[in-house]
This record gives structure tokens, C-alpha cells and sequence, in this order.
């Protein structure tokens, strides 16, 4: 048996000491691959338009307009990310983004300041995810059905708070949307500024801090991290809250940026968030992905989104080319978790 | 080793799960820098009791004291904390994660609520190196890594908490050679420190190798604790497996003298994986073949690669002398050949259908979807096996998982007889259930046997499996190591086979 | 667990009878049925007839649910069903004759056949999660359908087509006819088949259904073909009464009301056991509970919020902590001590 051993230490040292060196980059950064994939791709359509249009896509106006036009999407996938992270789905976000969006102009209409409506709606998405995240946590409902209440509620209270659109005059709200900080041709307004800003917190608390593990954690197998003893209740909530959040967050840039609150908002913006998560390299069975992987999601929906616009092609091509996407993404997806499974 | 006081001692273990006793009255100890065996066959309550050390589970009676001192936990996590940590076969750990994370994540590193990456790594790499795995990268996702690495990081995880207690469960079972070696240099290291190191394992070679004591349990009940040492390995097997050499009774049906008759399979050279190399069957009709071996000796693997469960790796089978490919449990049917598995409630009991669709599923199934078979026929039909393997209550509308573990078995049973199968494999038909059900299903593999039905008759229990078979096959380790007439075996030889260390079979 | 069996369809029947008692008190017109030129009136009459579209995309997903599944696409292929009919009709020379109609439905149904084959395709062939693999057509389908209308909300003039929603034959309505006939004809396929219990055993068990031999694969992707055309159907009769094709209305959030449906008739959304007659009457429960609402001066816009409502209760009343705080209530009442301690063994054990 002593012989057994000394030839085993000498074979495993060379097996795992020849791993390090060769595929020391793929095996810590497996995890990123489909988010490069993403960036791939937003980078051929990058080029793709440019070659298509002469010159004329990639242009400060156009990529500056990008961000803006895809800043509440951008929102919404940032929250999205958490909850999907876990392995989990919300399908109430577009809904929710609705009701905010008309909560907030109505409140503003009546007169209530902005210092007191802005936090009011963001409590208003936070609160509705919160109940989605106890109906999951603490009643065992499927996330899919939880969030399916959630949509119920916010398009139906949306509905309640007014049947058509309101108007908004109030300055400091058109402020987010009609300034522009600009350099040359390139420019940001507040509401991007925001999107960026969430992107920026959600990726440093997904990657730095307790919480943000116990997120990949419990995707990884929920199981293990209770075993492990982290915070699981508590951590399946808080992502269904961070996703209302956001989703209210992403009313108030709607609203900025519409000018206007409008109770059909958002019907089947879910899918679109749900989409660009899963583009930009998110698994959807939970455990991996990135909210940078989502932003670049987020700009490969935008971009598409503006090609077709370019091309004046009908614009049911988007749902069709990103249902595609979506289709490639998920059979890769199937076939990195098919064969990890195989090697297991 | 009894001079120093246990560093963990359970005392009257009891735990129920209705009206049914998985442990009674168990006791455990467990001495610093010990490495401790906890063998057992199937059903033994081995898992029961860990869970009850671990926190997963609680007693309903019995206490239980680290170091002294009366404790309980209420979740796996407390037992963490209180030093009893427990490195699973299923690795409880996080794939997505790095090897540094899955090390520290829920213990406290860096700042409040922020995770130090650099200061984790490090630590991380301090910790393997402790345990001389120099070779792991930290920052590598757990998930890149081999089972055996990933084993060992659970242990690593351990380690970093203060372990006094480690609960090693199964951890050998999808290692290879070398991998073990590797475990135990490590399991030697820990054992230097002052652990208290709970083994689990099937493999009784290495638990000759590694421990230094070794408690039996059986049926949930404590056998005794021993000294490995002054255990010899046909004793411990006994233990495990309750044989009484003295009560070896005649055989009901002594048909081993049947002529030679035709053969109905014959399997070459069958490969499963790690678990079942170079296995030879012959087997005629009408004959029922004994599968004799502990558990993981391969027992289950060579029943699921004769049934088209799992495809064999390597090997060819015939039935009938022509070669067969049985790629799925449908294309075995079709050819006569079934299978029940030793895990009823899994694999076998469609739980809230009834009993009646139950026993005509498979029939049903290999008609085709679209011709039924009549309601007064089906009841018929089930009623018929109802009646003939008393199936009790005979309710033939009673959702199926709501019968007893005997009764269970009966109507898988009827469900797989319902084909008129030309061989049956059951494995571990009889575990778990009463002992009339047990009668009954034996009584019943030979009137199948007298009706030219070919058996594999798979269990734990020596006894048994002589009784009921013509010939019996001992499997050890993944080989079949020798197939003999039952006649011509005692149960003393039979227990040797099964047992025999390996210098002893070279 | 077997009183429950007994009493199933206990729960969904006496929540129908409820909402129609309380209508009734609130309204006496509630039941009141008119006869009038050959035809029945009444509110009763239009939840017959409203709640084909509804019916039909429930049955299908009952079978769906059933495998353990469940189909997010089927109101993206009422979509493209509606799209592919009414763009036949309207293109073809004569729109009112009753022979391009057929072949308009005909067609319709068949195109949604094959997606439903494409979703089945997805879930039991390459094996990917059922939410996620119809949620890929849930997203492209309206696209479709918008492609095939050319982006517009065609709409025809057919007296055959309209008469498919607004017809009526011995005294009621054409679509209530299409119900029954979809109802009977799921019913029959698959209790007077085994496929429902094949279907069952695979939801149930999938493991011990390929040991005895049931060929999963063509069951779970015959479920979704099922789904699709029943889909298909009840595209077809929402374009007929709209007598428009509407890609981004037809069917919206469809798929969410009938899984309320199929868990409100009492079939587990964990899969297995299922009940026609239980989708059937959460189908008119539905049906009623929007009819009420709408009584109550409830914009239809706002109806949701009732049906969220309503899904928590079934979700909450459903769950494994509910049941356990109800039965050891129940425990309480009957003697002193309850004892506790399986449920929560059984929790820590996972």
C-alpha cells in the first residue's frame, strides 16, 4: 500500500500541475464564456451595421442613444440577474416597471413632492417583490407562479392608480431625462447615469460582498449553501426585493423618459429582461452569470433594436431575432450543463 | 485507546419514522485521533444514525455528548459550529464557486458583509498546504476539479472549522485507487491533529486499512464495537449480514438437480463503469441464479446492465444465442427480460396511482398507448395477482404508495410477472419488509422457477439468496469471483467467498 | 391523503357554486336565461360561450402540467393561429365562403400543431427546462404573427368565420359546442386510452415509468402537441370574434389564467394526477370571477388584482406549511399534545 501511495502523489502532481499551467484561465474563468459569446456578438453587430450603412451606425449619437433608449431594460435585467442567479425567474418586473412608472406620475400630478414620491414608488416595486419572495421562500410557491401573482397585482394596481396616461410636469423628473452631459458627439443623461450606477452597485455586491456569494451559492445547489449555513431565507427574499426594487426604479426612468405614466407599460418587457440575462451569459437554472454580462445583454437587444430601425424592417423581426438568440443560448447552455453532468 | 474519555458519545440512539424504528438504542463513541468504521448493510440505520450525530435528524430518544458535555443540535450548521463536521458522498458543496470560497464561504473572512478575495485565497492556499494538497489551485472553480479534489476540499472546509469531529461518509465509493490513497494520506494527517475521524464505507478492505475501531449495526440495532484489529474480516461480514452459521436449513425446493437444460442468457465480459469488470452469467431456463455480495460489490450494476438500465460499457449478452443490445429497460421487455430494483420507492411504485394501474403499467406500456386494455380485463388481471400473491388490503383502487413496503414489492411483482417475463431480475427483492411477505416472495421465485421462468435473485442475506437459488454467483469487488451449486455450498463457504480478503482470492 | 382523493373536485365545485349563489343574490338577472329568435340570452350563456378561447388552452395545458411541464407559449401561438387564418381568408378571393374558411382553420390548426411539435421537440428531445423552452416561442411567436399580418390588425368580413364565436345552433352558442367537443375529446383520448394514465406515471414517476417500459419521450411531446393545437383552436375562435387578427392582443397572459385553471380544478402543478373536470370548472370559475368583477363596476383592466389575489390564496392554501399549521390545529383540537415532532424531522432531513 506504501507503493500505491507514492505513485499516486507523483501522478496527481503532474495531472493537476499540467492543468494549472494549460488551462489554469479556462478552468477559473469557465463561468465567463458565454458572457464573451455575448460580447461577440454585440461586437459583430457592431461591425455587421457599420459594414451594412457605410460608415454611419457606429456613431457617438447612435451608441450615446443606445444607453438611453435601453436604460429602464437595463434596469430591469440588473435585477433580474440576482433573481436568476439564485434559480429563480420574476415575471413580474414589466408590470411592476408599469405601475411604478404610473404611481409616480399620478402622486407627482396630486402635488406630493418629488423628494417624497421618488422613495414612495421605489417602495412600492421593493414591497411587491417582497411578497413574491416570502410566497417563494417561506410558502414553497414556484418562483414562476409567485412572480405570475406579482404580474397579476402590479398590472391590475397600475390599472387602479388610472386607466390611461398621465402627464408629468414636474421639472426635476424631465431633469433625468432631458439633460445631457456631452462630450463631442458622445452625451449621458441622468437616466443613464443611473442605469450605470445600478449596474456598478449590483456587480460590487454581487462579487464583494456576503450576500452577493450566498446569491451564487444558493444557485449553485441551495442545499449545500444551507448546509454550509449561510443565510438562505433571508438571501431568496432579498433578491425578489432588489428585482422589485429595481423594477421601480426602472418605472422612474420610464416615466423621465416617456415624459408620461402609462398603465400599459412594460407588457412582455419581462421576457425582453428575461432575454438579455440569458444572452449575456446567465444561466438560467441559476449559479452563473454576470450582471456585466447582462448589461451586454441589454445592448445586444438595444442594438438589434436599432438596426432593424435602421433598415426599416418590421420591427416583429426583434421578437422573432431575439427569440432566436435566446433559443442558441439556452441549447449551449443545455450542452455546457449535459456535459459538465457527464463529467460528474 | 479506552484510557482517554470518548470526545463524542451517543448513548440510546432511537429514531422512528412513524411507527417504523430505523435505530434502537444505538451507542457510539468516538475517541480523539481515531479513525472509527460504522459498517452496515443497506437498511442498517447507518445514514440514520449520522444524521442524529450531524444534526440533520432529530432523536426521539438518546443523548449525545461532545467532550463531556450533553449537546443537541437542531441543524446541521450547529453541529459545524460545535466541531462536528460531516463530508458527504454526494458532495454538499458549491461547483460555481471557487475551491477558495467553497473553503470559507459562511465563516468569517475580511470585513463585515464584504468577502476579501486576496486574503481568501491565501488562507485557502495556507490551509491545502496544511493538508499537503500544494497541487490545488484555490482560485480555480470547484467545479473544473475531480471528485476526489473535491472531496478533499470538503475536508479542507472542515478543517478550517475547528474540526474535532469528522464524518466521512462514503467518501471512497466513486474514487479510484490512487484518489484513495491520496484521502487516506490525508485521513492520517487529520488523525495525527487529534480528530475523531467517523469512516462510512462498504469497501471492508479499507477499512482494514484506515481504522481503528469498527461498530456493526443491523436492522437499526447496535451489533458491537470492535477493535479492527481483532476483527477478522468473515467475522465482521457475519456481523454485518446476521448470518447464523449453525441454522443453515434445507433447501424448500431441491430442484438444483434439474437436468441440463437449454440456456436463456448467457452475458461475456460485461463492464459497467468502476463498478462491475469482466462478469460472466450463464444462465437456463427455468433456473434461478443467487447473486451473493455485499453492497457496492457490483451487485446492482450487473442487475441494471442484464435489463437494459444501464447499458454495459463493454461485454455482450445473448439471450437465446443470439446477441443482444439492450439500450433501454423497453428493448429488455420487448425480449422477456425485467427487472425490479432494490429501490422500491424510487424506481418501482408509481406512488399515487393505484394499485390496479400499478400492475398493468408495464403491460399496458408495452401495448402501446392507444390499445388499451379493457377495464373488466385489467381488473380481471389485476385482481388475479391480487389474489395470488395476497397483495393486502386487496383494494385494487388504493393509491400504491400507500400499501406497505411488503405489499409494495408485491405489486411491483405483479406489475413485472403481469408481462410473463421469460427471466426476472430482482434485486434485493426482500429488504425491508416483514417476514410472511418475505416467505412469500421466495416461495413464489421458485413456483416461477418450476413454470421455466429464469431468476437473478440479488440479496444481502447469504441465507437466503442459497436457499433460493441453484446456483449462486459471489461477486466481490466489481468481479464475480466464483458460481457454484447451492447444494454444494454451506453457508460458512458462501460467507468466506463473500468476505475473502484480497491476498486471500489471488 | 386519501380523503383528499375522495374529494378532489370538493373544493373547485363548491367555489363555483359560491361566486354563482352570491352573483344570483347580488343580481337575480345573474341566472336568468331569455329566449329569444331560436337563441338562449343571459349571463349564464355568455360564460358558456366567453370561455371557449380559455377552455380549450386550459385542456392542453392540463395534459402539459400533467408531465411535470408547462407551456408559457400558448397564447403566442393563438397569435400566429389567428394571424395564419384570417390572413388566408383575407387573401383569398372569396372570404365568405364557407370552403376557404375551412381551409383557413384547417390550416391555422395545423401550423400550431407544429409548434406545439417544436416546443415538445425542445422539452423532450433536447431535454431543456419546460419554462424556459416555451418561453423561447412565448417571445418569437407574437413576432411571427406580426410578420404574417404584416404589422397590422387584419380584419375580414366572413359570415362563416364570424359564426364560429357568434353563431349559434340548438338554441346555443357555436363556441360552447367547440368547448364540449374539446372537453369530450380529451377526455375520451385519454381515459378511454391509457395515455392518461401513461401520461400520469410519467408526471409522477419518470424513473420507475421508463423501468416498466412507457416511452416517455412520445408522451411528454405528444402533450405539448396537444397543447399547441388546442391553442390553435382557441386562437381561431378569438380572431373569430374580434373578426380580427390582433398579434399583440390575441391571447395575452392567456397562459397565466389557464394554469390558474389547472390549479384551481385541483391538479398539482408538481404533475401527475390530473383532472379534466377540475380544469373544466376552474375554467368557469374564472369565467364567472370576471363576470363578477365586471358586474362590480370593475374596469376589466383591473381585474388582475383580483386574480392575483386569488393565486395567492390557492398557492398559500396549497402549500406544505399551510397544510401543516391546518392539520396541527386540527391536532390541537383533538387531543392535548400534539405531537409534532415527524413534520419537523421530516423538514431537517430535507
Amino acid at each position: 500500500m506504501t507503493a500505491t501511495m507514492t505513485r499516486s502523489e507523483g501522478r496527481s502532481e503532474k495531472r493537476t500541475g499540467a492543468s494549472v499551467s494549460v488551462q489554469g484561465f479556462f478552468t477559473r474563468h469557465s463561468a465567463l464564456m458565454p458572457t464573451f459569446a455575448a460580447l461577440a456578438i454585440l461586437l459583430l453587430l457592431f461591425a455587421g451595421a457599420e459594414a451594412f450603412l457605410r460608415g454611419d451606425f457606429i456613431t457617438p449619437r447612435n451608441i450615446s442613444a443606445l444607453l438611453l433608449d435601453n436604460a429602464y431594460l437595463l434596469i430591469l435585467a440588473v435585477g433580474m440577474t440576482f433573481v436568476i442567479v439564485t434559480g429563480g425567474i420574476d415575471l413580474s418586473v414589466g408590470s411592476v416597471m408599469a405601475f411604478t412608472g404610473i404611481l409616480g406620475a399620478k402622486l407627482l400630478a396630486e402635488g406630493m413632492p418629488v423628494a417624497i414620491a421618488i422613495p414612495v414608488i421605489l417602495a412600492g416595486g421593493a414591497v411587491i417583490g417582497l411578497i413574491i419572495g416570502v410566497l417563494v421562500q417561506y410558502f414553497n410557491v414556484q418562483p414562476f407562479i409567485a412572480s405570475l401573482a406579482g404580474l397579476f397585482l402590479a398590472r391590475g394596481l397600475a390599472f387602479v392608480v388610472s386607466l390611461s396616461s398621465i402627464k408629468v410636469e414636474e421639472p426635476a423628473i424631465l431633469w433625468l431625462q432631458s439633460t445631457r452631459f456631452s462630450v463631442g458627439g458622445w452625451y449621458i443623461t441622468p437616466t443613464g447615469i443611473i442605469a450605470l450606477l445600478a449596474v456598478a452597485v449590483a456587480a460590487f455586491v454581487m462579487h464583494l460582498t456576503r450576500m452577493g456569494r450566498t446569491v451564487y451559492a444558493i444557485g449553485g445547489s441551495e442545499s449545500s449553501a444551507r448546509l454550509m449555513g449561510l443565510k438562505v431565507a433571508r438571501t431568496k427574499v432579498m433578491v425578489y426585493v432588489i428585482s422589485g426594487f429595481c423594477a421601480g426604479l426602472a418605472g422612474l426612468v420610464l416615466t423621465a423618459y416617456s415624459g408620461a405614466g402609462y398603465p400599459r407599460n412594460g407588457i412582455g418587457t419581462e421576457l425582453d429582461a428575461i432575454a438579455a440575462v440569458v444572452i449575456g451569459g446567465t444561466l438560467l437554472t441559476g449559479g452563473r452569470g454576470y450582471v456585466i454580462g447582462s448589461m451586454i445583454g441589454v445592448f445586444v437587444y438595444g442594438t438589434i433594436k436599432t438596426i432593424i430601425t435602421f433598415m426599416g424592417a418590421e420591427q416583429s423581426w426583434m421578437q422573432i431575432i431575439v427569440g432566436a438568440l435566446l433559443l442558441l443560448f439556452i441549447v449551449v447552455q443545455r450542452a455546457i450543463v449535459a456535459r459538465s453532468e457527464g463529467r460528474g | 485507546m479506552d484510557q482517554a474519555h470518548p470526545l463524542l458519545e451517543l448513548t440510546g440512539a432511537t429514531v422512528r419514522f412513524g411507527a417504523d424504528a430505523a435505530l434502537r438504542d444505538v451507542s457510539l463513541r468516538l475517541f480523539p485521533g481515531e479513525v472509527h468504521s460504522l459498517m452496515g448493510e443497506n437498511g442498517a440505520g447507518k445514514s440514520t444514525l449520522i444524521k442524529a450525530v450531524t444534526g440533520a435528524l432529530r432523536m426521539d430518544e438518546g443523548e449525545l455528548r461532545l467532550d463531556g458535555e450533553r449537546v443537541e443540535f437542531a441543524t446541521p450548521h450547529e453541529a459545524q459550529r460545535a466541531g462536528i463536521s460531516t463530508v458527504y458522498q454526494e458532495i454538499e458543496l458549491l461547483p460555481n464557486l471557487s475551491v477558495a470560497e467553497n473553503i470559507f464561504i459562511g465563516r468569517d473572512v475580511g470585513r463585515s458583509g464584504l468577502v476579501s478575495r486576496g486574503e481568501m485565497v491565501a488562507r485557502a492556499r495556507e490551509v491545502l498546504g496544511g493538508l499537503g494538497l500544494t497541487d490545488v489551485d484555490p482560485r480555480a472553480l470547484l467545479g473544473s476539479h475531480s471528485v476526489a479534489v473535491q472531496q478533499l476540499v470538503a475536508i479542507a472546509r472542515a478543517v478550517t472549522a475547528d474540526v474535532r469531529v469528522l464524518v466521512l461518509d462514503e467518501p471512497t465509493s466513486s474514487l479510484d485507487v490512487d484518489e484513495v490513497a491520496e484521502l487516506f494520506r490525508v485521513i492520517r494527517e487529520l488523525q495525527s491533529r487529534g480528530v475523531a475521524i467517523l469512516f462510512v464505507s462498504h469497501f471492508i478492505e479499507q477499512v482494514y486499512e484506515i481504522c481503528d475501531r469498527i461498530t456493526v449495526l443491523r436492522d437499526g440495532v447496535l451489533v458491537g464495537e470492535y477493535l479492527t484489529r481483532e476483527l477478522l474480516r468473515i467475522d465482521l461480514v457475519h456481523k454485518m449480514l446476521g448470518h447464523d452459521a449453525t441454522a443453515h436449513r434445507e433447501r424448500e425446493n431441491p430442484s438444483a438437480d434439474r437436468p441440463e437444460g437449454e440456456v436463456l442468457l448467457s452475458a461475456r465480459g460485461l463492464r459497467v463503469g468502476q463498478s462491475l469488470e469482466a462478469a460472466d452469467v450463464d444462465l437456463g431456463k427455468g433456473e434461478v441464479l443467487g447473486v451473493a455480495g455485499l453492497l457496492g460489490s457490483g451487485r446492482t450494476s450487473l442487475a441494471r446492465a442484464l435489463t437494459g438500465v444501464a447499458r454495459a460499457d463493454a461485454g455482450i449478452i445473448r439471450i437465446e444465442e443470439h446477441a443482444v443490445d439492450l439500450d433501454s429497460p423497453r428493448r429488455a421487455i420487448t425480449l422477456g427480460v425485467v427487472y425490479s430494483s432494490e429501490n422500491r420507492l424510487r424506481d418501482g411504485i408509481v406512488a399515487e396511482l393505484s394499485v390496479l394501474e400499478n400492475i398493468t403499467l408495464a403491460l399496458q406500456a408495452e401495448r402501446g398507448a392507444l390499445k388499451p386494455i379493457p377495464m373488466d380485463r385489467r381488473r380481471e388481471l389485476a385482481q388475479s395477482w391480487v389474489d395470488a400473491l395476497d397483495i393486502r388490503p386487496a383494494d385494487l383502487d388504493r393509491p400504491a404508495g400507500l400499501l406497505s413496503g411488503g405489499n409494495q414489492q408485491k405489486v411491483l411483482l405483479a406489475r413485472l410477472l403481469a408481462l410473463s417475463p421469460r427471466l426476472l431480475v430482482l434485486d434485493e427483492p426482500t429488504r425491508g419488509i416483514d417476514v410472511g411477505a418475505k416467505v412469500e416472495v421466495q416461495n413464489l421465485v421458485g413456483e416461477l422457477a418450476d413454470n421455466g421462468v429464469s431468476v437473478v435473485f440479488i440479496s444481502a442475506e447469504l441465507e437466503e439468496v442459497m436457499r433460493v437459488g441453484d446456483r449462486v454467483a459471489v461477486l466481490r469487488d466489481g468481479r464475480i469471483v466464483d458460481t457454484l451449486a447451492s447444494g454444494e455450498l454451506t453457508a460458512d463457504a458462501l460467507l468466506a467467498l463473500v468476505a475473502q480478503p484480497e491476498d486471500e482470492g489471488e | 391523503m386519501n380523503r383528499i382523493y375522495k374529494h378532489r373536485l370538493f373544493w373547485p365545485v363548491l367555489s363555483l357554486l359560491v361566486l354563482i349563489v352570491v352573483n344570483t343574490i347580488a343580481r337575480p338577472q345573474f341566472i336568468e336565461i331569455t329566449l329569444q329568435d331560436g337563441r338562449l340570452y343571459g349571463a349564464l350563456i355568455d360564460i358558456l360561450r366567453n370561455s371557449a378561447p380559455l377552455m380549450l388552452v386550459a385542456l392542453g395545458m392540463t395534459i402539459v402540467i400533467a408531465t411535470r411541464g408547462i407551456d408559457l407559449s400558448v397564447g403566442a401561438v393563438m397569435a400566429v393561429s389567428g394571424a395564419v387564418a384570417l390572413t388566408i381568408i383575407d387573401r383569398s378571393g372569396s372570404p365568405g365562403a364557407v370552403g376557404t374558411v375551412f381551409v383557413a382553420v384547417i390550416v391555422a390548426i395545423l401550423v400550431s400543431l407544429v409548434l406545439g411539435a417544436w416546443n415538445g421537440f425542445l422539452v423532450s428531445v433536447l431535454k431543456i427546462q419546460p419554462i424556459i423552452a416555451t418561453l423561447v416561442l412565448m417571445l418569437a411567436g407574437r413576432g411571427v404573427a406580426l410578420l404574417i399580418t404584416g404589422g397590422f390588425i387584419t380584419t375580414v368580413n366572413s359570415e362563416p368565420f364570424a359564426f364560429i364565436a357568434s353563431g349559434y345552433v340548438l338554441l346555443l352558442p357555436v363556441a360552447f359546442f367547440i368547448s364540449i367537443a374539446a372537453i369530450a375529446a380529451v377526455a375520451l383520448v385519454e381515459r378511454r386510452t391509457a395515455l392518461g394514465v401513461l401520461t400520469e406515471s410519467v408526471g409522477i414517476n419518470p424513473e420507475a415509468s421508463r423501468l416498466a417500459g412507457v416511452r416517455s419521450r412520445g408522451i411528454i411531446w405528444g402533450a405539448y402537441m396537444v397543447s399547441g393545437t388546442l391553442a390553435g383552436a382557441a386562437g381561431v375562435i378569438y380572431a373569430s370574434n374580434i373578426k380580427a387578427a390582433d398579434a399583440n392582443a390575441a391571447g395575452l397572459f392567456i397562459e397565466l389564467y389557464a394554469i390558474l385553471a389547472v390549479v384551481l380544478g385541483g391538479t398539482s402543478l408538481a404533475g401527475g394526477k390530473f383532472s379534466i373536470a377540475g380544469t373544466v370548472i376552474g375554467v368557469f370559475i374564472i369565467q364567472t370571477l370576471e363576470s363578477t368583477i365586471l358586474f362590480l363596476g370593475v374596469p376589466s383592466a383591473q381585474s388582475p388584482v383580483f386574480f392575483a389575489v386569488v393565486v395567492v390564496v390557492v398557492v398559500v392554501a396549497q402549500s406544505q406549511r399551510m397544510r401543516g399549521a391546518i392539520a396541527r390545529v386540527g391536532d390541537a383540537f383533538r387531543k392535548q399534545d400534539a405531537p409534532e415532532r415527524d413534520d419537523e424531522k421530516v423538514e431537517v432531513a430535507r
